[in-house]
């Protein structure tokens, strides 16, 4: 009788570690999409975020990379394929299209002329109130690897690592809210 | 408080965000707060018709107290004490 008492009270302590666990003011993201009006809206919620005073955590992956490409900047070492691919993908957040009515370039030129008017604020200017605000940006080593991009092409970011699936389910478990964009 | 209230009110610091778009006056704000010292009053501009939601919202989350909306003829003022 004593020690199903005790059990209960080891799997009662577990559950409230986890609860406690879950319970960080903290936003994770995944940023999965490549498209320009994708990684605004991820840069607005995670710069929103941390005006609300949370920590934020944004895990880079797949065609979201191509956002954080310097344009300025070559990875060296790269096989043909890897060099295709740098070739083919965006170079940098500049380069990014629209998800939708990109038509051949002339849509994403027209958003970002009505951005301006609207002084809504570019990607390049989000990524640098990001980087004052502390949001951190974790780069998936995989996707890098797998797109071909080396980490001397990334742009200065203070607050950037390269990791895996591992920090991002870490990050994720602990927030109170976890998006995929 | 009544707009009667808020316009004999005593702002400690002014925020500008007129023109900026979401989430630009919310950054603003969260920025100026950093300056001032709690208690203390202060008054943020802005154009954006969201703001005067998110605002409050933001006030509520971070403790401080909301105190009102003066409307202005192209913006609003928004005042807010420090927690």
């Amino acid at each position: 009788m004593g020690t199903e008492l005790e059990n209960q009270i080891a799997d009662l302590k577990k559950q409230i570690n986890l609860l406690k666990e879950g319970t960080k003011d903290q936003l994770s993201m995944v940023v999965f999409s490549g498209d320009m009006d994708k990684i605004l809206a991820a840069l607005i919620i995670a710069t929103g975020a941390a005006a609300f005073d949370m920590k934020v955590k944004l895990f880079f992956t797949f065609w979201a990379i191509s956002a954080l490409r310097d344009p300025a900047k070559t990875g060296k070492g790269k096989n043909f394929i890897e060099k295709m691919f740098g070739m083919m993908l965006p170079k940098g957040s500049p380069k990014l299209k629209l998800s939708n009515m990109n038509m051949c370039g002339a849509g994403t030129a027209m958003m970002k002329g009505i951005m301006k008017k609207h002084k809504v604020a570019s990607i390049e200017e989000m990524l640098k109130t990001a980087a004052e605000l502390g949001i951190e940006i974790n780069i998936c080593e995989m996707s890098m690897n797998l797109m071909g991009f080396k980490k001397e092409e990334m742009i200065n970011y203070p607050h950037m690592t390269i990791c895996g699936v591992a920090t991002f389910l870490t990050d994720a478990a602990e927030s109170k809210i976890q998006l995929f964009i | 408080m009544s707009t009667e209230e808020l316009k004999n009110l005593k702002s400690n610091t002014i925020v500008d965000a007129r023109g900026t778009a979401c989430p630009g006056p919310l950054l603003a704000a969260k920025k100026a707060i950093g300056e001032i010292e709690s208690g203390e009053i202060m008054e943020i501009y802005s154009s954006d018709e969201g703001t005067k939601n998110d605002i409050p919202k933001w006030c509520n989350k971070m403790t401080h107290e909301f105190l009102g909306i003066i409307e202005e003829d192209s913006y609003s003022r928004l005042f807010l004490k420090k927690a």
